[in-house]
């Protein structure tokens, strides 16, 4: 049994660096998942053939991250455009997904006209959109006021929230809020007790057998500490979920794609649509990274979930904006 | 040390000039001090100036950053590269500010007594 399931990590892990091979001729959008039997996993760029066999007995969701929109520096003169048309793209995709789910920073800097401009963007996607707000979305003088008057209602506490989409349960959690300054932590983020009660509440009714989905901008597991990349009380929070048999976990923020299994969750960050940021330690900040212009679009990109019913992980097919 | 005399140095200048004439230029000068903002670095990362000076924060990097005390005493909007938060610290005391959008990032002011 061990065996097996360390083959299966191994394939899942050739098969994510295929796609990143592949991904390399392309030009940035955004991930596309796949949810079969209720763990995602990353299929490269086999993913169209995939997303069609899951719309057969699941759906697909879509995830777009970090769109920055606003963001004119060297790394992308216009991530607004480069948003624009990782929407294209999807709305290209022949099996449209089910809804999309933005993972925040979808702003650079907080301001209406940037938040104007990305809903005008999005207002070209025919599906749902869910957002969670990145650190830039809650970056203006009133700690959040911009983002929550637009997308607060019907949300609990700071913009939290969950839905059901076929038999698979969605958290949408909060971690830009309650930053704990780096005085004495290593910076990390944070959920906040409120937060947690109210999520060890939303889960407790759930069979073990529901796949959960949960989405959160910062990383729920330390990334790279020095970098601010983790959530401190994220582990209180994954505690409320160890019953269950599938767990996945999509997070944006570090503009690349990391992933990690551990024991029934697994963990995946997105790539940006807007600019990519340096491997973890591998810069002496995590600033935009500059790549040649021809480059840009292959460090971008978008996530596709297909959630199939069965014994199969869920399917994850990342999309660069290139391709 | 290096901060201090130059506050020694600003305070003597100020009284200098409080003493001699009105065509003197003003003093402000004297009473502001900029920390810049570099590559995920407040630079200095701690700052000595009497109470009255006026901190000018200068964000020189390409991404944006903040500057919030850690209890709310102030706070700036996220600053886009080139965009600058002052304060004026009337009051004595030390101040731990942090980048709103990257915590790890620290800085401290510490105001001390006007003269001193």
């Amino acid at each position: 049994m061990a065996d097996r399931d360390e083959n299966e990590q191994k394939g899942a892990a050739q098969m994510n660096r295929r796609g990143l091979l592949k991904c390399m001729s392309w030009a940035g959008t955004g991930v596309l998942w796949t949810v079969s039997g209720g763990v995602p996993r990353t299929l490269g760029l086999l993913g169209e053939a995939h997303a069609a066999e899951a719309q057969a007995s699941g759906f697909t969701f879509l995830q777009i991250s970090d769109s920055h929109v606003g963001f004119d520096k060297p790394a992308n003169p216009n991530a607004l455009g480069t948003f624009q048309e990782a929407i294209a793209k999807v709305n290209a995709m022949p099996t449209p997904p089910a809804f999309i789910i933005h993972t925040g920073d979808i702003t650079h800097l907080s301001k209406d006209k940037e938040f104007d401009d990305a809903d005008q963007a999005m207002k070209a996607l025919k599906q749902k959109v869910y957002v969670i707000p990145g650190e830039h979305d809650v970056a203006d003088a009133d700690n959040g006021k911009a983002y929550l008057d637009r997308y607060g209602k019907g949300t609990k506490g700071k913009g939290w929230y969950s839905f059901d989409q076929g038999g698979v349960h969605f958290i949408a959690l909060i971690n830009v809020f309650n930053f704990e300054p780096g005085f004495k932590s290593a910076g990390l983020a944070k959920l906040g007790d409120e937060q947690l009660e109210w999520m060890e509440k939303d889960v407790k009714g759930l069979s073990a057998s529901t796949p959960i989905v949960v989405f959160a901008h910062l990383p729920l597991w330390t990334v790279y500490q020095e970098w601010g990349w983790g959530t401190e009380d994220a582990p209180r929070a994954l505690a409320y979920l160890k019953r269950f048999g599938s767990v996945t976990v999509l997070n944006g923020h570090i503009h690349q794609i990391q992933q990690k299994v551990e024991g029934n969750v697994s963990f995946h960050t997105a790539r940006s649509t807007a600019f990519p940021q340096p491997a973890p330690g591998s810069a002496p900040a995590p600033g935009p990274m500059k790549v040649p212009a021809e480059e840009l679009h292959s460090v971008l990109g978008v996530r596709t979930v297909n959630y199939v019913r069965g014994k199969n992980p869920l399917a994850v097919v990342e999309t660069p904006l290139g391709a | 040390m290096i901060s201090k005399a130059g506050l020694l140095a600003g305070a003597l200048g100020l009284a200098a000039l409080v003493a001699a004439a009105p065509r003197a230029p003003s003093a402000d000068a004297a009473n502001s001090v900029a920390v810049q903002i570099d590559n995920f670095h407040y630079t200095p990362a701690n700052l000595v100036v009497a109470a009255g000076t006026t901190v000018t924060w200068k964000n020189d990097d390409d991404s944006p950053h903040s500057v919030r005390e850690k209890d709310g005493k102030f706070k700036s909007a996220a600053l886009d590269t080139d965009d600058t938060f002052s304060q004026t610290f009337a009051a004595p005391g030390e101040y731990d500010y942090f980048c709103s959008i990257h915590p790890y990032m620290t800085g401290k002011i510490l105001v001390k007594p006007a003269g001193s």
